[in-house]
């Protein structure tokens, strides 16, 4: 098994009184969708605000290719290579797909933008991901689905070479076929060689589409285990009670996080 | 589409069924750049996509077209000359301050002050000019400073301090009245109406160039438009992607041609009329001397194209346009870009003063004068209302410096139009409601056009 690209040991966070991450270890390895449950509540928000540098961790080791970094702003994580898709997507819908991909980060040459080097590259990154339900990159993006707005979103991590892309609820607000359409991509996104965190509150996407699933409850990491070793009777019961048979949270801890 | 033509690099399917030839083809309504096909499907797509709710400154170019046909049937002095060259003038101040609240527009903010601000900055430009005797560049150039300064303030109040714009701009109207009132009053030189005397302040709303300079303009607008066409088409085909095709482009040139072309060719006869000839006796021989011919293109039609020319390249080419049509359509994606938000809700705010100081120049250029109304009343307002009814959004995100242009030509059109049309006691007060209810309807236009666009998906 390869070394994991990202790896948090033993976080910790609170938000004054409120203790909302407990030691929580995760991981994610290259090539893999991890995908991460919990209920409401559980920290899933907190943990990918951590690793994506909106929230400092007050406690823990954060290592990224094997090193120790600290993480204290949102560029300071795309620098590394970390991509957070959130749920809202932050596309301007005034502008087309070129436009939001290259948003803040624009090629140009002198004074001019260089349309047509960015053209290309976006389209390239579509096409790289086998996007089909694209038709213009030129097209802007208030035209666009929500699944093709996801695809957008998504695309662009692979457009700026990520090397982690966290995905929060991709498919939430999505149809059935459109989820099929995401889940297709998020796995894809993951063959290219890039370490896929998929954050989703819907079971049966994760067991299609995870390799391995880390359980948070009540801000602990219950288990962290692999996709083939569960069926959607345990992740439930994991999700909701933080244990199922001698998986998950031992003894007393788990009742004692219920306070 | 044509089905002959191969489709682009990432196309193929819809998801959810296949295309029907009579539905509109969204992606196609939504691009923003070059559609693959030939004219006919530019032009079938320029159809779904007003027909989606996408109208641009279709309202407005067809009001226009109305405005001029009702306007000239009704009295056929509408459509003289001098009058044609007189609706420009007119237009200009609105349109240079429209020019300027097309980018605080484009944020969805609003900057009320733009048109005392103008006044400010003109009463400045006279009372240095008149009263210190400074020399146009400088007097000018104290008048532009002071937009940029009040930009600064009135951008870093909104972007800083966060207070809505309604309010900074309100309190800032307010406010410059009565500093336009202070300067007027105080300092060297006339008190109360200050009459400008310097030429080139004048002739900047008043005169007109030579009759072959407005052919030598022209010629070069047309030719460096042709050019820049061309060389997008030729570096888009040269990098395989879809360049528009080459008979739209002739068929736009040709149109610019013609229009500039018939537009310079009206502005350079004469439209001074043969009033004020006289018979007089030279060496025994009587000869009839005409009044010096009142002819050629008036100098703000420059001024306008050149401001045009400018904030059109500086909003679709540069980064910074980019960014603010970012900021406009989505502030939290762009801050989350990268995009420094606050500098670009400052620099619009620096641009509207700036855009207004000329109007207000213009403004006193117009009348020689300044005194403490200038750039009160219903200034701002007609220049709020030429960007709506050109086009842009009061929403964010939409608009362009030419909605400025042709939305100030319809409040020209209007203004002027109704000014000889309705005589008597209620001449104001009529054309106040008229231009009050085109506002309306503009506004009418835009929040529902947004609402469709949700609808359908297009913006």
């Amino acid at each position: 098994m390869t070394e994991p690209i990202l790896a948090l040991k033993g976080i910790n966070k609170s938000f004054g009184p409120v203790h909302v991450l407990r030691g929580v270890d995760f991981s994610a390895r290259v090539g893999e969708v991890t995908a991460l449950v919990g209920d409401n509540g559980a920290g899933k928000s907190t943990l990918i605000k951590c690793v994506g540098g909106t929230y400092t961790i007050d406690s823990g080791e954060y290592h990224f290719e094997g090193n120790p970094v600290s993480v204290h702003s949102p560029r300071a994580a795309s620098e590394l290579g970390i991509e957070i898709v959130y749920q809202d997507l932050a596309l301007c819908d005034n502008l087309d797909i070129v436009q939001n991909m290259f948003l803040g980060r624009e090629n140009h040459r002198g004074l001019l933008l260089d349309e047509i080097s960015m053209e290309k590259a976006a389209a390239g990154a579509l096409k790289s991901l086998s996007v089909r339900t694209v038709s213009s990159v030129r097209q802007r993006v208030s035209s666009l689905s929500g699944g093709q707005r996801q695809t957008v979103a998504i695309a662009k991590s692979v457009l700026w070479q990520s090397k982690v892309v966290l995905l929060d609820e991709p498919t939430a607000a999505l149809g059935v076929a459109q989820t099929a359409q995401v889940l297709d991509l998020v796995r894809r996104l993951a063959d290219q060689g890039i370490a896929v965190v998929l954050i989703s509150h819907n079971m049966i996407d994760v067991l299609q589409v995870a390799d391995r699933i880390a359980v948070l409850y009540l801000g602990q990491m219950a288990a962290t285990v692999d996709r083939k070793d569960v069926d959607q009777q345990q992740l439930v019961e994991l999700i909701t009670t933080g244990r199922t048979g001698s998986v998950g949270i031992q003894g007393n801890e788990a009742t004692a996080g219920t306070v | 589409m044509t089905s002959s033509t191969p489709p682009p690099a990432a196309d193929l399917e819809k998801p959810g069924g296949h295309r029907h030839a009579t539905e509109p083809d969204l992606a196609a309504i939504a691009a923003t750049a070059p559609i693959e096909g030939g004219v006919g499907d530019y032009f079938r797509t320029y159809l779904q996509r007003v027909r989606s709710g996408d109208m641009g400154s279709l309202p407005a170019v067809a009001g226009l077209i109305v405005l001029v046909i009702v306007f000239w049937s009704l009295r056929s002095q509408f459509g003289s000359l001098a009058n044609f060259s007189d609706l420009l003038k007119q237009s200009s101040p609105t349109i240079f301050i429209a020019m300027g609240l097309v980018f605080v527009l484009l944020l969805g903010e609003i900057d009320l002050a733009a048109g005392t601000a103008g006044g400010v900055c003109a009463t400045l430009m006279a009372r240095v000019s008149v009263g210190y005797g400074w020399s146009w560049p400088f007097a000018i150039g104290a008048a532009l400073v002071a937009g940029l300064a009040i930009g600064l303030f009135t951008g870093t109040l909104c972007a800083k301090v966060r207070i809505p714009s309604f309010v900074v701009t309100l309190a800032l109207f307010l406010a410059f009245q009565g500093v336009t009132l202070f300067i007027v009053l105080n300092g060297a030189g006339a008190h109360g109406n200050i009459s400008i005397t310097d030429n080139f302040i004048t002739n900047l709303y008043n005169g007109q160039m030579d009759p072959w300079l407005g052919w030598v303009l022209a010629v070069l607008a047309i030719v460096s438009y042709a050019l820049i066409k061309l060389q997008q088409v030729r570096s888009r085909s040269r990098a395989g992607l879809t360049a528009e095709p080459i008979p739209l482009v002739i068929i736009k040139v040709a149109a610019l041609t013609a229009i500039a072309g018939l537009a310079v060719y009206l502005l350079n006869l004469n439209r001074g009329g043969t009033g004020g000839s006289q018979l007089i006796n030279q060496g025994g021989k009587l000869v009839l001397v005409k009044p010096p011919a009142l002819q050629g293109v008036p100098w703000v039609v420059l001024i306008m194209m050149f401001f045009f020319a400018v904030w059109t390249f500086v909003l679709t080419r540069t980064r910074y346009g980019r960014h603010i049509y970012a900021t406009g359509g989505n502030t939290e994606a762009a801050r989350r870009a990268g995009i420094r938000v606050d500098m670009i809700r400052i620099s619009v705010f620096v641009i509207s003063s700036f855009m207004a100081a000329v109007g207000g120049v213009l403004l006193a250029s117009n009348t020689h004068s300044v005194d403490a109304n200038t750039g009160g009343g219903n200034t701002l307002l007609l220049a709020v209302g030429a960007a709506v009814i050109g086009g842009t959004s009061l929403f964010g995100g939409r608009g362009r410096p030419a909605d400025a242009i042709i939305g100030g030509f319809v409040v020209a059109v209007i203004a002027n139009g109704m000014a000889d049309l309705v005589q008597g006691n209620n001449r104001d007060s009529i054309q106040f409601i008229v231009t009050g209810a085109v506002l309306l309807l503009a506004a009418a236009v835009d929040a529902l056009s947004r609402r469709r666009g949700g609808a359908t998906g297009v913006g």
